[in-house]
């Protein structure tokens, strides 16, 4: 099988790459972590380009149960039926409703299954997929029929970290934790979003970027995304690479911030910085 | 074959396991990686560690496991310059080291010797005191050398990759045991969430009760859950003034974050150490006092008690009557902080400083031996820790 490599949309580096391959080829799910932005759920986009496979998505929230990515059971349909008389009542069969995993173990060719955001969900929820994701295969109870993957998946699952996941779900996972890309990572990223944007503007741009991210007290950073967000906008007002120029000393508020800063104390400490760093300067 | 890796890093307190072992050996068997020393450290990273707060300590013991094993591209000894070298051992050895070096004679000497101090060095960071940092004459950071770990000849245009990769320590600040910061706020405040939670009373699950009822074809089937039940009440005593006020903040912003959580949380603050009178809005410390015999009084003892201080002071100001620098007190802080704590069943003193330093300073040992060790660094892991000791 090929590995998985960086593409021409997505830089993934060295040690990602390592990480993804190894589980891919030892068949384990790959957990990712990372700060917002960083391009977690991107990765099971371009993972499964790569590999040439189809991607299941599952994304998870508070109120999202293992049991859902399996299967489920529609008790109240089955009541109606059975209430009207509806031959369908004796099969119960007819009732279950296929879960994301189910079509992931279901498909005849291997597929990527990213499991988005896996802290959102209840505490217990990880606990709940240990034998799932270790064997590939359930139980369903209802029809006593055990699904077994007929190719394991790829699964990719990523996290914020707003939960502990426990210790057993982590012992069969690979981990990868994104980190911040530097400077000459960012370039590449850039360079590989908008590969015909100007040298001068990416420069610059980068320059206010970075510096932003080390103003202290924000209290969200802008990440990649943001970032790339922004450039789009610059490059669709066409500014001049000298409307971002910065003298080293003084902070300026940048142009078209709002793609940056998403937090309104964080825009009103940087004009406040900024007009600090005016009046000393 | 990497057993000692994998013991390291346990004895090191991170959770590896043998599966965790044998699915490294199984991936390195399955040809994973291509056959290079970067390569391993990032697959042995993947497969090891599992949470970012670990990426650290993996980072130093990978090094410590692994000492000698290098890339082709790493230092190579020719490469230092001598001139820097030579200023670099000035600084390091003694003059009588000196005079046995040349006694020994050699350039390899001199540079085991230099790569031993180093080591050394490296060691003692790795403990946490700020040797390097508090140096102030540093001669490494124009050399090159920096503190995050052993970098000799960072100059990038003789040296091609002069850092081992698990030598750059980039995930630092990802350690759970560092002071908390924005993010660390975050998790701080899940562990007290955590703590907040607890007791069990039963109530009628009415979803669920349908759902099985439903399933049971409309006999019907009463089901329970447990109660979230927000019992713990919290008093909290917070010390203002001077260095501590950033401390203090975050520390009241932690809470007041959580504060649904609780049933009840009161705070007052004090200065320097809990005497007779605290008070309860800092900007009218002077007017509105309150006696701390009166908080006794209110508060029952089924509230914990956090005191949250630096208790650096003089040693005169706990155990001495008059020996405040506020004002003159009749009793001696000892006393008033006996009192707290055998009213308070469960109480604990946070500590914004590092734990690391609390052993030079007199008035904290004493402090923490009055609370009976139950002082905590103002860190996830501190409050993880006091947590589980205040719901005991």
């Amino acid at each position: 099988m090929a590995g998985f490599k960086s593409t021409e949309n997505y830089i993934a580096t060295r040690d990602l790459e390592v990480a993804v391959n190894a589980a891919v080829t030892l068949q384990r799910p790959l957990l990712v972590k990372g700060e917002p932005g960083t391009g977690k759920t991107v990765l099971a986009h371009e993972v499964a380009q790569s590999l040439g496979l189809p991607l299941i998505e599952w994304h998870i929230k508070s109120t999202t149960k293992a049991q859902q990515g399996l299967y489920e059971y529609d008790a109240v349909s089955r009541l109606r039926d059975g209430q009207l008389g509806d031959p369908r009542v004796h099969d119960i069969g007819n009732y279950i409703v296929r879960g994301k995993l189910w079509d992931a173990f279901d498909s005849a060719e291997q597929t990527v299954v990213l499991i988005d955001e896996v802290d959102k969900a209840d505490i217990e929820f990880p606990n709940d997929l240990l034998l799932e994701l270790d064997r590939m295969q359930f139980f369903v109870y209802e029809t006593r029929r055990t699904i077994v993957a007929k190719q394991r998946p790829v699964v990719i699952i990523t996290s914020n970290n707003e939960k502990e996941l426990p210790d057993a779900f982590l012992r069969r996972c690979f981990f990868h934790y994104i980190r911040f890309p530097d400077r000459p990572t960012m370039e590449r990223i850039v360079q590989a979003h908008y590969p015909d944007i100007r040298k001068d503007l990416a420069r610059e741009a980068l320059n206010v970027f970075f510096q932003i991210r080390e103003v202290p007290g924000l209290k969200k950073k802008p990440a990649t995304s943001e970032l790339l967000d922004w450039l789009r906008l610059l490059m669709v007002e066409d500014l001049p690479p000298e409307a971002l120029r910065t003298n080293e000393k003084h902070l300026v508020i940048p142009p078209l911030y709002g793609a940056l800063l998403k937090n309104e104390q964080d825009v009103h400490l940087f004009e406040r910085l900024a007009f600090l760093a005016r009046r000393g300067g | 074959m990497f057993a000692h890796l994998v013991l390291g890093l346990r004895s090191a307190g991170l959770p590896a396991s043998i599966t965790e072992y044998l699915t490294l050996i199984g991936a390195m068997k399955a040809g994973v990686t291509e056959y290079s020393v970067d390569d391993f450290y990032y697959l042995a990273r993947a497969t090891l560690v599992k949470d970012e707060r670990h990426l650290d300590k993996f980072d130093r013991v990978f090094a410590e496991c692994f000492k000698g094993l290098e890339p082709p591209e790493g230092v190579e000894v020719q490469d230092l310059p001598e001139e820097w070298l030579r200023k670099l051992a000035e600084k390091l050895l003694t003059p009588e080291e000196m005079e046995q070096i040349k006694g020994l004679g050699g350039f390899d000497a001199i540079m085991n010797r230099l790569k031993e101090l180093l080591a050394e060095q490296k060691g003692r960071h790795q403990g946490g005191s700020k040797w390097i940092g508090t140096a102030g004459t540093s001669p490494f950071g124009a050399y090159g050398y920096n503190p995050e770990g052993v970098r000799i000849g960072q100059d990038e245009s003789r040296h091609r990759r002069a850092i081992k990769v698990w030598d750059k320590r980039e995930y630092r600040d990802l350690d759970d045991t560092v002071e908390l910061g924005t993010r660390g706020m975050k998790l701080a405040l899940r562990r007290l969430r955590r703590f907040a939670r607890q007791g069990a009373a039963t109530e009628l699950d009415l979803p669920d009760t349908i759902r099985s009822t439903a399933n049971n074809a409309g006999t019907l089937d009463l089901k329970m859950v447990p109660e979230r039940h927000n019992t713990v009440k919290v008093l909290l005593f917070l010390d203002v003034g001077g260095s501590m006020d950033d401390h203090i903040r975050l520390t009241e912003e932690l809470f007041s974050a959580a504060r649904s959580e609780f049933k009840h949380l009161e705070y007052y603050y004090f200065h320097n150490f809990p005497y007779e009178k605290v008070w309860k809005h800092n900007r009218r410390r002077f007017e509105e006092t309150i006696p701390t015999w009166q908080v006794l009084r209110t508060y029952g003892p089924d509230y914990k008690l956090i005191i949250v201080g630096d208790a650096a002071m003089s040693p005169y100001e706990i155990t001495m009557p008059g020996g405040s620098v506020e004002h003159y007190n009749e009793e001696p802080g000892t006393v008033w902080l006996d009192r707290l704590c055998s009213h308070y069943r469960r109480s604990a003193w946070l500590n914004p400083t590092p734990k690391q330093s609390w052993g030079h300073v007199r008035s904290i040992t004493m402090v923490n031996d009055l609370m009976q060790h139950r002082m905590y660094p103002l860190t996830v892991n501190g409050i993880d820790e006091m947590t589980r000791e205040l719901s005991r």
